[in-house]
Order: C-alpha cells, then sequence, then structure tokens
C-alpha cells in the first residue's frame, strides 16, 4: 500500500537491487562494510580524517536510529536531533559537573531517552501521521531554546571538556582508539536496529506503515508499537548524543537545530527508507558529502531540499531500496496437509 | 457444525433453545448512526461454533457498518456485542481480535509491499513469542518461534490453496490470489469467528467454486463464519443461516429456504433490482 | 495590560496572515506545507528586492511605495506559491502522505538555501523602515504604523473572506475541501481550484513578509522557519481547514505570546508557543472552531 502508488516504477530497481543483495548477501555486506571501516584509518590517519570518519560513523548511528521510526515504522519525526541532544546533554552534565565517567552515564541517558520518547510520542502518537511531523518539528525546538536558557545546560556557549571515552580503565580518547571504539559501537547499533526490523516487532512495524486499519484487525495494538518505535529511535538518537559529546568534548545548542535532523532525515530518504544498506549509505553519502565537495557549501543544502523533492517523485523507494523478498520453497496444496494446518495451532 | 443459528426478531438478546450453547457472537440491538444518518439501527444476531452465516442486503444497507461496528473499528452509538459471553462493545479492534475475532476487508488490504508470507505472519503476531531481547541477540527461542512462523504461514498458505510466489511482495499476486491470501492472514490470527467482507467480489466462477469449497473447509475447522456477499449463488450454497439488512434495518432472517421466500426480502431487492441491474446479484440458482 | 493587547493583536495579524494560507491548503487538500513559512520569506525578498530597485523614489514616498511593493510581492509570492504546486506537489497527489509531507520538507529547504544562494546568509537591512508616530490608544502605546498594518491585514482578510464566500472559486474550494472525488464530478476542475488556493495563500503570506521586513527591518532566509511553525501553531489553535479559524488562531496565539513573555521572560517566548501547539493538539485536536469528526479507533 505505501509504496505502490505507480503502477511499478519499483521493479528494476528492486530486481536490481535484488540481484546484488543475492549476490553479496545482507551479512555479507555488513561485513564488507565493518572492514572497509577497520582499514580506513590505513589510508588516512590524519587528525582531520579521522574525525571526519568518526562523525560519518555516529552520522549513521543517527540515521539508522530514526530509519526505526521513519523507515519501519512510517512516523516521520522532524525533531530527531532532540534526542541527540537530550543524550549529550545528560551524559556531558553528569561528566562535567559532576565527575561520572562517559560509560557510567549510559543507564542515564537510556533513562533519559526512553521518559523524553514516552513524552513526546505519548500524546502525539495518537494524532494523524501529519501532525506527528510538526510536533516533533517543534519539541526540537523546544528542547533546544531549553538548551539554550537553561543553566545547568551551559546556556549559549553550552558545555565543555567532556572527558574523552574510557571503557574500563580503557583509555580511549586517542583519535585512532577513539574511531575505532566509535565502529564497533555503530555497527553494533546497526546490526541492533536491523535485528529489530527483522523480528516480530519490527514486522509489525511494517504493517503499520502499510496499512494500519489491517495492522490493528490482525490484533497489533498499533498505538503501543508506534510508542516503542518512537522509544527505540530516542535511544540510539540519545546514544549517538553520548558519543558526539565525547568526540567534540564541547556541546552548545547550535550543535542541535533543525538542520541536524533534516540531514539525518535525508540520509534515511535518500538512502532507501527501511533498508539497512540504504540508510548506511544515505548517512555516509550525506555526512561526506561536504568534505568532497568543499566548493559546494554554498548550494549543498539546497541541492538537498531538490534532492529529496525529486526522490520522492521518482523514485520514492529511495536509492537502495528494502526488497521484500524471502526464499520460499514452491509448493502446492497437498490435501494431507490442509487438517494439519489446523492441528498445529 | 454444531449450533444451529438463532435469530430473535424483537431484538431481544437470543437465547439458544432448550439451554444449549452459549452462542459465540451476540450482537443485541446493535445502532450506528452517522451524523443523523442511521447507519445501522437496531441490528441483532448470533452466531455459534462452526456456524456459516450470511448477512445479505441492497448496498447501502449497512452490512459493512455493521462489521466494523462488531470488530471495533466503529464505536456503535448503541447496542451490544458479545462474544463468547464477553461485552467486547467500543473495545480496540486489536483487543476484539485477541479475543479471537479476525476479519477480512471489502476492498483488499493486504500489506501490498510485504511479502506474502510476512502478510500472513501479521496474523500471528499475538502468538509469536519472542521479546526485543530475543531479537536483539538472537537466541535460539527466537530462531525457534521465526522458524514455527514461517512453517505455519506456509500451512496456511496451503490451506488456502495459494499457488503464487509467497517470498515475493503481495501486490505482485493476481487478485484472486491476493483474496486468498487476505483469508489466510485472518485465518493465521487463530479465530472463533471470522468475518469476511465479500470474498467472492472479483473472482470468475472457478475461483469461485474453489472459494466456496474453502468456505466449508474453514467451518470444518469448528470456526463460526459470518459472511458479507453479494453473490446469492454463493450465498445460497453456503450459508446456514442469512440475516436480511435494508436501510441499516434488519427485514429478514432465517434458512436460506427461508429467506428466498420472504416478502419482504423480495421488495427490497426488487427495487435495487431496478436501479441496479446485476442479474449474478439477484439471481436464485436452484440446487 | 492594553499595552499587551495591543502588541498581541499586531504579532496575532502576521500569524493569522500566514495562518490562513496553511490552513486554506490544509483544507482543501489535507497537506502540510511546510515550505508555507518559507514563502513568507519569499514576500519579505521580493519586498526588499523591488524597494532596492526603486531606491530613492521609495524612500521620499515611503506608505504609498511600500502599498505598491505589497501588491507586486504579493504577486510574487502568489506565483511561487502555484510553481511550487505545479512542480513538486502535484505529481504527489494520491501518494503516500509520508511521501509528500518529505517532499514539503524538500521544498521547505530548497526555498531557504535557494534564497540563501542569492542572497547570502548574512541578514539584510530593509530599505524602508517604518518609525512613527506614537498615539496613546487606551492606555496603550500605538504607532501609526502598526496601525496601518493591523489595518491591511484586517483588508486583507475581509477580501479573502469575500472571496471564499461570494465568488465561484470560493465555492468551488469548499467543495473540494468537503469532497474531492464528487467535486470532480460535478464538473469542477479541482487541479485549477487548488492552485489558486495556493496562491491566494502564498500571496498572504507574501503581504505578511513585506510587513514584518518593514516593520523590523531585518530580513534573513530563515526567517519563515520559525513563523511557519507559529501559523502551523495558530491554524491548529483556531482550527485547522477552518478559515475563521485561522484568524482567530493567530490572534490567540499572539495573545497568549506577549502575555507568556511578560510572565516568563522573552527566551521563553517560543517554548510557551510550542508547548500550547501540543497541549492543543492533544486536549482538542479540532481546535477552538473545528468540528468534531466522528469518531473513528
Amino acid at each position: 500500500m505505501f509504496w505502490n502508488r505507480k503502477k511499478a516504477p519499483t521493479t528494476a530497481g528492486t530486481a536490481r537491487a535484488g540481484v546484488l543483495n543475492r549476490l553479496l548477501g545482507d551479512r555479507r555486506l555488513g561485513w564488507i562494510g565493518f572492514a572497509v571501516a577497520l582499514l580506513a584509518p590505513f589510508v588516512s590517519a590524519t587528525n582531520y580524517s579521522l574525525s571526519v570518519m568518526t562523525s560519518a560513523a555516529l552520522f549513521v548511528m543517527l540515521a539508522v536510529g530514526l530509519n526505526i521510526v521513519v523507515g519501519y515504522c512510517g512516523l516521520l519525526d522532524l525533531g530527531y536531533a532532540a534526542f541527540f541532544a537530550i543524550g549529550a546533554y545528560a551524559s556531558g552534565i553528569l561528566a562535567t559537573t559532576y565527575g561520572w565517567s562517559l560509560l557510567a552515564t549510559v543507564p542515564v541517558v537510556l533513562v533519559a531517552a526512553v521518559l523524553a520518547g514516552i513524552i513526546i510520542g505519548g500524546p502525539t502518537l495518537r494524532l494523524r501521521s501529519d501532525y506527528l511531523a510538526i510536533v516533533t518539528l517543534g519539541f526540537g525546538e523546544i528542547i533546544r531554546i531549553t538548551a539554550n536558557n537553561l543553566d545547568v545546560t551551559g546556556g549559549p556557549s553550552g558545555i565543555y571538556g567532556i572527558p574523552g571515552l574510557d571503557l574500563f580503565g580503557l583509555d580511549l580518547s586517542d583519535p585512532v582508539a577513539f574511531y575505532y571504539a566509535v565502529v564497533v559501537i555503530v555497527a553494533l547499533a546497526v546490526v541492533g536496529a536491523a535485528r529489530l526490523g527483522r523480528s516480530r516487532m519490527g514486522r509489525a512495524w511494517r504493517f503499520i506503515r502499510e496499512d494500519e486499519d489491517a495492522a490493528e484487525a490482525m490484533g497489533i495494538h498499533t498505538y503501543k508499537l508506534k510508542l516503542a518505535a518512537y522509544i527505540a529511535g530516542a535511544v540510539w538518537g540519545g546514544l549517538a548524543g553520548i558519543l558526539f559529546g565525547a568526540q567534540l568534548t564541547a556541546i552548545s545548542p547550535q550543535s542541535f537545530t533543525f538542520l541536524w535532523s533534516a540531514l539525518i532525515l535525508m540520509a534515511v530518504v535518500l538512502g532507501g527508507m527501511g533498508s539497512t544498506p540504504g540508510v548506511v549509505l544515505g548517512a555516509i553519502f550525506v555526512s561526506l558529502l561536504p568534505e568532497l565537495l568543499r566548493d559546494a557549501a554554498d548550494y549543498r543544502f539546497f541541492v538537498f531540499g531538490v534532492l529529496l523533492i525529486v526522490v520522492m517523485i521518482f523514485r520514492p523507494q529511495g536509492l537502495w531500496p528494502s526488497t521484500a523478498s524471502e526464499r520460499a520453497p514452491d509448493r502446492r496444496p497437498d490435501p494431507a496437509e490442509k487438517e494439519e494446518a489446523w492441528q498445529a495451532q | 457444525m454444531a449450533g444451529a443459528v438463532s435469530v430473535s426478531p424483537g431484538g431481544a438478546p437470543s437465547t439458544p433453545p432448550d439451554g444449549g450453547p452459549r452462542p459465540l457472537l451476540d450482537v443485541q440491538d446493535l445502532h450506528l448512526d452517522f451524523g443523523g444518518i442511521k447507519a445501522v439501527d437496531g441490528l441483532s444476531f448470533s452466531a455459534y461454533d462452526g456456524d456459516i452465516l450470511s448477512v445479505i442486503g441492497p448496498n447501502g444497507a449497512g452490512k459493512t457498518s455493521a462489521f466494523n461496528c462488531i470488530t471495533g473499528f466503529y464505536k456503535p452509538t448503541g447496542g451490544t456485542v458479545l462474544i463468547d459471553g464477553e461485552d467486547i462493545t467500543g473495545a480496540r479492534p486489536s483487543a476484539i481480535a485477541g479475543r479471537g475475532v479476525s476479519r477480512t476487508f471489502q476492498n483488499l488490504r493486504l500489506f501490498g509491499e510485504l511479502t506474502v508470507l510476512d502478510n500472513v505472519r501479521a496474523g500471528m503476531h499475538l502468538r509469536i513469542k519472542q521479546s526485543a531481547l530475543d531479537a536483539l541477540l538472537h537466541t535460539p527461542r527466537f530462531r525457534r518461534s521465526e522458524r514455527e512462523a514461517t512453517e505455519e504461514a506456509n500451512r496456511w498458505l496451503d490451506f488456502v490453496g495459494l499457488r503464487g510466489d509467497r517470498g515475493g511482495p503481495a501486490r505482485n499476486l493476481p487478485y484472486g490470489e491476493q483474496r486468498r491470501v487476505e483469508i489466510a492472514r485472518a485465518l493465521a490470527r487463530g479465530p472463533k469467528l471470522l468475518l469476511l467482507d465479500e470474498p467472492a467480489a472479483g473472482l470468475n466462477h472457478s475461483e469461485k467454486m474453489e472459494l466456496l469449497d474453502l468456505l466449508r473447509r474453514i467451518s470444518a475447522l469448528g470456526v463460526a463464519l459470518v459472511l458479507i456477499e453479494h453473490d446469492m449463488g454463493l450465498v445460497m450454497q453456503v450459508s446456514q443461516r442469512i440475516v436480511v439488512l435494508n436501510f441499516g434495518k434488519q427485514i429478514a432472517d432465517g434458512t436460506p429456504e427461508e429467506v428466498r421466500r420472504d416478502p419482504a426480502v423480495l421488495e427490497a431487492y426488487l427495487g435495487k433490482d431496478e436501479d441496479e441491474p446485476q442479474a449474478g446479484d439477484t439471481e436464485v440458482p436452484h440446487e | 495590560m492594553s499595552q499587551l493587547l495591543w502588541n498581541g493583536l499586531f504579532v496575532g495579524s502576521f500569524y493569522a496572515l500566514v495562518a490562513l494560507g496553511y490552513s486554506m491548503v490544509y483544507g482543501i487538500i489535507k497537506l502540510l506545507n511546510f515550505a508555507h513559512g518559507d514563502i513568507y520569506m519569499l514576500g519579505a525578498f521580493a519586498g526588499f528586492g523591488l524597494l532596492t530597485m526603486a531606491g530613492a523614489m521609495a524612500t521620499s514616498a515611503s506608505f504609498l511605495a511600500l502599498f505598491v511593493v505589497l501588491l507586486v510581492a504579493m504577486l510574487a509570492t502568489g506565483t511561487s506559491g502555484l510553481i511550487l504546486e505545479r512542480v513538486a506537489y502535484r505529481p504527489l497527489r494520491g501518494a503516500p502522505r509520508l511521501s509528500v509531507l518529505i517532499t514539503a520538507v524538500g521544498a521547505s529547504f530548497a526555498l531557504e538555501y535557494g534564497m540563501r544562494l542569492v542572497a547570502g546568509p548574512n541578514p539584510q537591512v530593509y530599505p524602508i523602515r517604518l518609525e512613527g508616530t506614537t498615539v496613546h490608544v487606551l492606555g496603550a502605546r500605538v504607532t501609526l504604523q502598526q496601525l496601518a498594518l493591523v489595518a491591511i491585514a484586517i483588508l486583507l482578510m475581509i477580501g479573502l473572506q469575500w472571496l471564499i464566500m461570494g465568488t465561484g472559486t470560493g465555492r468551488a474550494m469548499r467543495a473540494i475541501s468537503q469532497d474531492p472525488k464528487a467535486s470532480l464530478y460535478m464538473g469542477i476542475n479541482v487541479n485549477s481550484v487548488i492552485a489558486r488556493t495556493f496562491f491566494i495563500g502564498s500571496a498572504l503570506a507574501g503581504a505578511a513578509g513585506v510587513m514584518a521586513g518593514a516593520y523590523y527591518g531585518k530580513i534573513d532566509f530563515l526567517m519563515g522557519f520559525l513563523i511557519g511553525l507559529k501559523a502551523f501553531t495558530a491554524a491548529v489553535i483556531g482550527g485547522i481547514g477552518n478559515i475563521k479559524g485561522a484568524m482567530l488562531g493567530g490572534l490567540v496565539l499572539g495573545m497568549l505570546e506577549t502575555f507568556g513573555t511578560a510572565w516568563l521572560g522573552g527566551e521563553w517566548r517560543d517554548v510557551f508557543a510550542f508547548g500550547f501547539l501540543i497541549l492543543f493538539l492533544t486536549l482538542r485536536p479540532t481546535g477552538l472552531l473545528g468540528e468534531r469528526v466522528t469518531e473513528r479507533v
């Protein structure tokens, strides 16, 4: 229901991606990507390139988190940076003011992200989907302005002096070590999101995206599941926020503007909503583009905006669409099995 | 096939004769108003395990509205719906589905972009035992529940006689096959009561014959079937009991034989025949 | 007190003008046009361009010039609204809601950063600045210019009301918002009516943009973002899709904001406004004047 607006513009694309997927396999593709990420510092390991690559990896984590909400469940969240901000601020404040290690802030950030997800998703997920979009946009602004106004968040200048990552006494604040730590964490986040997407819950999200009424009729409590997707997205964003603070050592309200939310959304949409490889590549593309095209800095956001329109009109499933295919034995109905089907219940 | 349908005309709660089994579905004096328009106006009927009951009536008679009230998609403005003696009036559709009520939709509501197997797995949502943690860690429980779900989905697709590709998107199947998938999905819910909204719409003659066979096999599983159908041939052949609606009101109920002779039914249908001359709709075949 | 009321009314009339376009488009095709606030920005820049071109002549007869500029800018933004609808939204009519929303976000982005390419990232100073004689009305300090701007806003709204209730276009718009399919069968050219709706809504937003530029004196390419969000809030408060509701919602939001600012301080103004958005959507999603929809779970 969701994408079949035009007769079959997708068939060619899906067939090609299908062949590609079969050649590579989702899992093998993941390992290749992981290997590329691990080998990248051997190509260039300047502080600058490491910081660019670390940012790209973090961006991947944000994109797969948003993909749970937008790609799997079909809910448009335009304030995703808010969860990112909540994670970064919660861990930043605890680490600087109270001297916690970043690892110790993880449980607090998890709770904060879940709470934020419930507070904003709770009332709004009952509404029409387009209302959700604009409420999340407003929510993103509320968080940013609040961070700007409060003393505990450091006001407009934000928080600085956030310590580096430190895992069980192992210091990971060196750029190379930090990059590898981020790659491993992000890889886990990508695999986790993909696994959720292939589970009972992930299927229910897709059913809701495709046809909410039909999902309800099958016993799926659509409101609860939408809230679950929203909370999952919040958790991914919050955790990425911790790493963001650790990377930059300083955060301020300017880091969490609508521009961020929009860029993450672009990564998801351009890559292919609901498709893990698509979203990962989309995120890398969106975050590396400004580095590759330095001169293009002035018009790249303009190009992104136009691209969003063009993609929605001509290729709504994104550049690397998720494929609906699984191996199924070609079986013929067998009368003996008909009775078994019932007995199996 | 034990239960006979018992419908009391006055809208009073129906009690089975001789202290028989409690009705599985008991609709009492159901009303639904849409801003002054009475879509359903005092409907009462009940159905028992293994029944096949048809709700018929001209277009706009309120059949689908009644279905939507029973399954929770509309909140009725009056009356009660009991499932197994339990009042479910106005509950969430998913809660009603959880009570063992499953349905199909008038205009095919498959998850078109998802695979056929996934569509059927939707019906099993409430029965698949796995948590988010199982999914994240791919525990043995996760693998087992996924394997079992796939096996069961395949069995249901076998049961409805699906011939097409099960691993591809549901929208790629021909229309008749999609109808089968929708029934398989509804059956996978494991219902005690299955409501089918015009299952024969758009099917050709041989597909209708297969549907007839399928409906009887579903009934043999002990599932109570309630269908809305325009194809009178199918209705007369398969139903044990027929409820006739017109303008939201119940104008007749009884065995196919009784309904066929009912003057009120003839009038409603002849009136309809003039402005919508669809021979197939009103044709009453003689077996 | 009366000062706060006046300030609220003044700000509210801007919100109302922008909210009208939001609400009209939503009422007719159920589209949240995220780019609507950016049309307001386009209006401000169109006015800026025209005034700069006219140069000294304009400043000498500032009020008359502003009026002419207002009309030309309205024509320009109306036309951009038409183009936007034709290029971005019409191809997606009947597409899933998510696709259309994402397109609207894309359109908003393209307009903002397109303008950044043209006019640069820094704020521009408006060639004329309306500062004027202050009069005291019931204890409130009111400038004549403020009065004039509110008067223009009210005139535009009266004009719109006449257009919708008294002309064929208006009748067709109301028909489509009731039932697009039936309107098509009745021989209404749905596409052309939708296009006209975009034109009218965008022209009103453009007018608000010029007025805001002339009043506040500074414009930049992101100025439409916040007011778009506020206008949506106003439309929701009044009852989205409802023309009178949008006007009422604009005024109510203007008042709420002014009083909220007086109470909490200016830095919380936007938080206060969006808080109301969320509150209204939760407690009364149909707004003050919206009709109740048949309950559907």
